[in-house]
């Protein structure tokens, strides 16, 4: 059990029963308040600090040569807790992107709906190619439904580009290249 | 252009009257811009700095400046009031319903007749008060008529037939009554020592200011001074007195009813009776136009000496005007028994106990001095 102290409270003095001049240092911190500088942002002109890791609306990265991450592997999609993600696959055009056609896949379609989404992260971290992270966009808005249904587009839009520790697939085609590919 | 010079001594009262009246409202509305800055600098907020009028506020630096302090947000104010929709609930009484809000800004602006704001000299060379009437009783027309603001409050209560604006109004009169004779018994001092016997100015405010052309009555009636004040903050029910309004545990107490314009005009009184508090207290304890204490008046005897001495009244009622909203942001709410308690056990036996010292102070001085 907690020992309990109780304290003597000493008598009021008589200034102290007057209130006087508790309301006279009270005066004094108002007015201390309010000379100093107010916390107030002046919301849509001045924005709030966003922190590195803040999980803002998912969107999809292009790497730095412009070229889409996102294999549409589906794990996202699978993941997703409030099924937000919908995915259709779809195949690169050999003929179109040479460079880019031991990828194999892309999305056709993909689909964040953002009344669903729940901003939990989990897509950030299931992705194997690191294509969608969760930026710092905090705002969202929309006159309808469907506006609020981000599509691939859009998440690129958002998205932008992000740098790239790794480049994987260059790395799989110039191994392929010497030889030592690894399957 | 005879019958023009003719009725001019009828028609000058009247374009002064005009002229008061703008000014005082337009300092009511001002005192509404005041108290939303203020309370907004003490919260660390920003308060009101969007409205911007058209041409006025594009001037290139002072445009901005002023939209930043607000300036023109009375105006949208004002004009939200007007353009409401005029909702009157089914239950109320309403004849006396709109009748109340009427009742209650009538006295505070009856009272500024008697409020002299500043001074000039005459051919004569006789210092004369700017006042609309000048008469010996203005202090008892003052503390006559602006009590019968609480009679809107009541009213109000009452008419809205409904649980919280009538206790809204019940504890208003109760409040009132009880800080009345606190006020008043406060003030005599005040009068036994500025109007003594054979002077000309009896219950005049003039007559007070001048006799504090060397120390202000604050310093040597400081108790006076206090009940006064505070008996000044419950009569306009002011926070940390605002039994009738008390938003915490009455909704909004006598108003609760009131929307659009009907509502603006309590607001509109509720500082009205502020901005006459002020300049009664600026008049009766803070030597109203005068300097400061044992300066002489600056002031000369010009247009420009007139002007300059109004203008030092109004720097002073300002002052007090932020007072109150710099104490409303200060201190919570009295609970209601703490308040009625505040009133008759301490403030009315001061005010009795100060008004006797002064009473055989005076008679010892005029005993001893003669």
């Amino acid at each position: 059990m907690a020992k309990t102290k109780v304290l003597e409270r000493k008598p009021l003095s008589f200034a102290e029963k007057t209130f006087l001049p508790q309301i006279v240092s009270g005066l004094k911190t108002t007015f201390g308040t309010m000379l100093s500088k107010g916390v107030t942002l002046q919301y849509p002109e001045e924005r709030p600090v966003i922190p590195d890791n803040y999980r803002g609306v998912p969107t999809l990265v292009r790497d730095p040569n412009g070229r889409e991450k996102c294999v549409s592997c589906q794990l996202c999609e699978f993941v997703c807790p409030p099924k937000a993600i919908r995915i259709i696959p779809g195949e690169i055009d050999a003929d179109a992107e040479p460079d880019r056609a031991h990828v194999e896949k892309a999305p056709k379609e993909f689909d964040i709906n953002m009344l669903r989404c729940i901003y939990c992260g989990l897509c950030q971290e299931v992705c194997p190619e690191e294509a969608i992270f969760l930026q710092d966009i905090f705002s969202l808005s929309g006159y309808s439904r469907e506006e609020m249904i981000n599509d691939k587009e859009k998440l690129y839009e958002l998205g932008g580009t992000l740098p790239d520790k790794h480049f994987k697939w260059d790395k799989k085609k110039a191994a392929e290249q010497a030889g030592n590919a690894h399957h | 252009m005879e019958i023009l010079e003719a009725s001019l001594p009828y028609l000058m009262p009247v374009v002064y009257a005009v002229a008061m009246i703008s000014v005082f409202m337009g300092l009511c509305s001002y005192s509404v811009l005041a108290e939303r800055k203020v309370s907004s600098w003490i919260q660390g907020r920003v308060g009101p700095n969007r409205t911007r009028v058209p041409l006025i506020g594009h001037i290139p630096i002072l445009g901005n400046l002023m939209t930043g302090l607000g300036l023109f947000q009375p105006v949208a104010d004002g004009l939200k009031f007007l353009f409401k929709e005029e909702i009157v609930p089914g239950h109320v009484n309403k004849a006396y319903y709109y009748l109340a809000p009427i009742v209650a800004l009538a006295p505070a602006l009856t009272t500024m007749v008697v409020l002299p704001f500043g001074r000039y000299v005459d051919a004569d060379g006789i210092t004369q008060p700017l006042v609309l009437a000048n008469v010996d009783v203005g202090m008892l027309i003052i503390l006559g008529i602006s009590s019968l603001g609480v009679y809107g409050i009541v009213l109000a209560g009452w008419a809205s037939n409904s649980k919280y604006p009538f206790l809204g109004g019940v504890r208003a009169s109760a409040q009132m009554i009880s800080y009345e004779l606190a006020m008043g018994l406060a003030i005599l001092p005040v009068f036994l020592w500025s109007a003594a016997p054979g002077s000309e100015y009896g219950m005049n405010l003039f007559g007070v200011v001048q006799s504090q052309q060397s120390a202000w009555l604050i310093i040597w009636q400081p108790l006076s001074a206090l009940i006064f004040l505070v008996a000044l903050f419950a009569e306009t029910n002011r926070l940390p007195f605002d039994m009738a309004e008390s938003e915490t545990d009455l909704v909004g107490g006598f108003h609760t009813e009131y929307g659009c314009f009907k509502f603006g005009l309590f607001f509109v009184a509720e500082y009205a009776h502020v901005i006459m508090g002020s300049s009664i207290f600026v008049l009766l304890f803070l030597g109203g136009w005068n300097f400061l204490p044992w300066l002489a008046d600056p002031w000369g005897a010009g247009l420009f000496g007139t002007l300059l001495s109004v203008g030092w009244f109004m720097a002073k009622v300002f002052f007090m005007i932020f007072f109150f909203i710099w104490m409303r942001w200060t201190l919570p709410r009295f609970r209601y028994d703490q308040v009625m308690s505040l009133g008759w056990k301490i403030l009315l036996p001061l005010a009795v106990g100060n008004l006797v010292f002064n009473t055989i102070l005076i008679a010892l001085y005029d005993t001893f001095t003669r």
